[in-house]
């Protein structure tokens, strides 16, 4: 008898892009224009994948005119951010603005807070100097997914430390500060416009709490929340997002040191743990979700493990403000 | 070591469960499993049993066959302080030959 072959495999996230793009076109429409009563969409451009494929669903569902897309670097910002933008918004034909964020960021003290907690790891860090955290790649190691900050001196010099919490918790509060600002801006262009916000996380970002609460977790919208990364390159190839965009390794572009978000919050490559959210959500024994990327069974039953954990750890982030007693009268229609 | 332990469980109660122990969690339950610590407090604990014991931690110890648990965290603190008090001893020992 001859044994049954895995039938999972990276084509279980294959989509009928055409269907689903008019699918999403449809439900833009209904959720902005019936359910929102906005009459347009505000979106923050990075020039990375998942702000590309929203902003390009958007133009095609509401009219390119319906849509404003925002830039915002801001001091560490990567170059090839604004460029990767203003691309996006050419091939769409949105129109956009260029808000600078840098001196509002130095003014609330975003870039000091963060170096001074930073300093309490590196005394000697500071001007000249750059840095990032990071996670040790669970694929490698079975220890603990604790954040280092890797740091180069001015000199090239790399150092890499462990990070104590109290250092950890000081750099994300300050660093926080650029999602926020960035929503802030967002807001701002969308009340003066009438029109909505657009959430911009996949489901990789979206489950696993990869956001800012009331940074870039805020949002009116969020169009492609359910899909996954990888479903998000496909639309993105159908869309015809530019290739640049495509082809650029998905960034926090939130740190002076260039960060993949594999680095800061998957600790695996993101293709994988696509394939593993999955077979997750769907009941899919490890084993077979091991045969179909490579990876050892008890590697995968990890990952299963720290989906859950990450589930949970970051529940908070997902909460509404919490009442104390119901209030009866709000939320009917 | 059974002070140890104690003083790891109060710390794990105050800071993790919030002072409620009705969880009824034992020394032995992991903390993974029991879903009580995730990656940050696994940090806040090594800072705390660092400092409250003395001992160094070095990276390559932080896995969860010395973290996951009330009663390995005694047993890895225990045989830290072992090792911490056997270099002392050797110290003084060649302090004396000399």
């Amino acid at each position: 008898m001859q044994a049954t072959l895995s039938r999972f495999s990276a084509e279980v996230l294959e989509l009928d892009v055409a269907k689903v793009a008019a699918e999403l076109e449809e439900a833009i429409r209904e959720v902005i224009l019936q359910r929102l009563r906005r009459k347009g969409a505000v979106i923050g451009l990075s020039g990375g994948i998942d702000s590309s494929v929203t902003a390009a669903l958007c133009a095609r569902a509401l009219g390119q005119e319906r849509v404003f897309g925002v830039m915002m670097p801001e001091s560490d910002s990567s170059d090839d951010s604004l460029d990767l933008a203003s691309q996006l918004a050419l091939t769409f034909g949105i129109p956009t603005i260029v808000e600078n964020i840098a001196p509002t960021l130095e003014a609330i003290g975003c870039y000091k807070r963060r170096d001074d907690a930073i300093r309490t790891v590196i005394p000697e860090y500071g001007a000249g100097w750059k840095s990032k955290i990071v996670l040790p790649n669970l694929l490698d190691e079975s220890h603990y997914a604790l954040f280092s900050l890797v740091a180069q001196s001015p000199t090239g010099e790399m150092r890499r430390v462990r990070l104590t919490s109290e250092a950890y918790l000081g750099v994300v509060a300050a660093t926080n500060f650029k999602q926020r600002i960035r929503k802030t801006l967002e807001y701002y262009h969308a009340d003066r416009l009438w029109y909505a916000v657009a959430g911009t996380p996949n489901r990789l970002e979206y489950a696993q709490g990869f956001f800012v609460k009331n940074g870039d977790g805020s949002a009116d919208f969020k169009p492609i929340a359910h899909l996954y990364k990888t479903q998000v390159y496909q639309l993105a190839r159908y869309l015809g997002v530019p290739e640049e965009i495509l082809r650029r390794p998905p960034t926090t572009d939130t740190y002076s040191l260039e960060q993949s978000q594999e680095e800061f919050f998957f600790a695996m490559p993101l293709e994988m743990l696509d394939l593993c959210l999955y077979g997750k959500n769907h009941k899919v024994a490890p084993i077979e979700v091991a045969s179909a990327i490579g990876m050892a069974v008890d590697r995968v039953e990890r990952v299963y493990a720290i989906i859950d954990s990450k589930l949970t750890s970051t529940r908070y982030l997902h909460m509404a403000p919490q009442l104390l007693e119901p209030i009866s009268e709000v939320g009917k229609s | 070591m059974q002070q140890i332990e104690q003083e790891v469980r109060q710390f794990v109660i105050e800071n993790f469960v919030f002072g409620n122990d009705s969880n009824h969690f034992s020394n032995d339950d992991s903390f993974l499993e029991k879903g009580l610590v995730d990656s940050m407090g696994i940090l806040t604990l090594v800072e705390f049993v660092s400092e409250k014991f003395a001992i160094s931690v070095p990276d390559e110890d932080l896995i969860p066959e010395h973290w996951d648990s009330v009663a390995r965290i005694g047993a890895y603190v225990q045989s830290r302080i072992g090792k911490a008090q056997t270099s002392n001893q050797l110290t003084t020992a060649a302090s004396v030959t000399l």
